[in-house]
């Protein structure tokens, strides 16, 4: 095999199952994800997307060891995702943007930065340059509930990238945002992931977002969640507001949308099938 | 680096990059902000006044303001005696169950065994009319000492205290706790940076709650039996005598202990919690 430190693997998963046991007894576990195969190099834009129910967001919660995994292996970093975290190899952005009250926009940019232990003069210095980079420097002394919900965002994105991580991992972090904002914030990740080269994993639900910023769409499908298709956007690396208009744009959007609705055919069935299988036992 | 808010600052808005930011009020903004509320108290006193002189209501049902102020000016040293006595039972009452409702608080929130256990039973007990133990408190602590009040006032302000230090230090979002995992932040960087934070705004409505409860506590407490110079004693005593002027002397003084309280909690969560505040007022 011949890697180059360029192409080296970030996340590494295999043969990787979820299963949630409710506490109630007697009640089926949910299997969440099963059979998830997927290798993720470093410097590429993977975004996960599906219905709701197919695991994209346990799955990215597993590479955060934010969630244990029921059966398989994965590696973050070379490493268990358990030391991966320890390590701090990855930086966090939820759907909310979860900003602190009672601390400035800087402070909240700082928090990371704190818990690492860094002096407060390099914290400061680090969070102004997180901040510029998000195109919020004059707005560090404002409170976070003066901005707006992508003011919000970017302050969490910033945030995220405030300890250099080696990988993003972004959970539906423009969802809550109007379509506008949205393909705005777009636009400004892009030029973000450019300009620090870490390797993004994103969980959407948009079809156009996803293939606007990926190198790789990972399509998914509900009960069980597994990964169903694996489109490669061959669009040209540096994006814009053109982009959205190339006619391979269009088809890969097609694409997507084909392989999701094969996967939903596929889980509506098997959920027919396990209806009547739990009528039989029930 | 920045701290956080300064609500002190002067400046009532500023412009920054399209984003108007309000930097607190101003003496003018505060005196404008307090002037209707100073102007109506002033105008109901009149107009209670002017009411009882000219439908000449018996002083026995609603004596005059200046009446009241009359026996006030008269008895003052006996009524600041008797206030300083019941506002030391109401302090002593708030630091007892401020302080016990709150480490309560801290070992519910903790452990899950207790949250589980013990929460539905003080949601329960909030709801009984606790004040009806104070005769039975006075027994168990002493019909003349200061300490039965204390405990009624502290009784009255442990359970809304304990409850909203759990429900506080619980209200931190799941995924900010996931945050600060991601960042393989200890439980007590968890705990200090995270859950106390967040609690703080919970603490501070129980406590304006408890100072309210606290004065209404040791009041009502002292009307089952107090020394003479206290001030329930004092109103009980001058309503039997039917001297309602001097009786409402008393009262004013419990309600200005109430207010006076309560005021002060408001500022302090202002300098201690200014987040809160701006948030709320912003809201509303």
């Amino acid at each position: 095999m011949t890697e180059s430190a360029a192409t080296a693997p970030v996340v590494e998963l295999s043969g990787v199952s979820k299963t949630f046991r409710s506490t109630t007894p007697g009640s089926t576990p949910v299997e969440a994800l099963t059979g998830i195969d997927l290798t993720i190099r470093q410097g590429e834009f993977v975004s996960l997307i599906g219905p709701s129910g197919c695991g994209k967001s346990t799955l990215l919660r597993i590479v955060g060891d934010l969630t244990s995994v029921s059966g398989g292996t994965i590696r973050v970093n070379g490493k268990a995702a358990e030391r991966a975290r320890r390590d701090r190899d990855y930086g966090m952005v939820f759907q909310a943007p979860v900003l602190f009250d009672w601390r400035s926009v800087q402070g909240n940019v700082e928090l990371p930065l704190e818990i690492t232990g860094r002096p407060a003069a390099e914290r400061a210095a680090r969070a102004k340059a997180m901040l510029d980079l998000v195109e919020l420097g004059e707005f560090t002394d404002h409170q976070p509930w003066q901005l707006s919900g992508g003011m919000q965002q970017r302050v969490a994105i910033a945030r995220a990238l405030a300890l250099d991580p080696a990988l993003l991992l972004m959970d539906e972090p423009f969802g809550a945002l109007d379509e506008m904002t949205r393909e705005r914030m777009n636009l400004e990740l892009l030029r973000i992931w450019e300009r620090t080269a870490t390797t993004v994993v994103f969980v959407t639900h948009s079809i156009p977002e996803a293939v606007f910023l990926s190198t790789r769409v990972v399509v998914m499908s509900a009960r069980p969640g597994r990964i169903t298709e694996i489109v490669e956007v061959d669009l040209p690396r540096r994006r814009d507001v053109e982009t959205r208009e190339l006619e391979r744009y269009f088809e890969l959007v097609t694409r997507v949308r084909e392989a999701l609705r094969r996967g939903e055919g596929n889980s509506a069935l098997g959920g027919q099938a396990r209806v009547r299988a739990e009528g039989l036992s029930a | 680096m920045s701290g956080g808010s300064d609500p002190g600052a002067g400046g009532s808005a500023v412009a920054l990059g399209g984003l108007s930011v309000v930097r607190g009020p101003s003496l003018v903004d505060r005196v404008r902000e307090w002037l209707p509320a100073a102007i109506l108290f002033v105008g109901i006193l009149a107009f209670w006044e002017v009411a009882v002189r000219v439908f000449s209501i018996q002083q026995f049902i609603l004596p005059r303001p200046l009446a009241i102020f009359e026996q006030w000016r008269t008895h003052l040293p006996e009524l600041n005696s008797a206030a300083i006595y019941t506002f030391g039972e109401v302090i002593g009452g708030l630091l007892i169950g401020v302080i016990g409702g709150m480490v309560a608080g801290l070992v519910t929130a903790r452990y899950a065994m207790f949250r589980d256990s013990v929460m539905p039973f003080a949601v329960a007990v909030n709801s009984i009319p606790i004040i009806a133990f104070a005769p039975v408190f006075n027994n168990l602590f002493g019909l003349d000492k200061q300490l039965s009040k204390m405990m009624v006032a502290a009784a009255l302000c442990f359970f809304p205290v304990m409850i909203n230090t759990v429900r506080g230090l619980l209200s931190a979002p799941a995924p900010a706790i996931e945050l600060m995992r991601s960042y393989a932040a200890s439980n007590r960087e968890i705990f200090l940076k995270v859950r106390v934070p967040a609690a703080v705004p919970f603490i501070f409505t129980a406590l304006r709650i408890s100072a309210t409860l606290a004065t209404i506590g040791a009041v009502i407490g002292e009307y089952f039996g107090a020394p003479k110079v206290s001030l329930g004693q004092y109103i009980v005593t001058y309503t039997s005598y039917l001297n309602f002027e001097r009786a409402w002397a008393a009262i004013v003084y419990a309600c200005a202990m109430g207010i006076g309280l309560y005021v002060l909690v408001v500022v302090t969560e202002r300098l201690v919690a200014p987040w809160a505040a701006d948030r709320a007022s912003q809201a509303g």
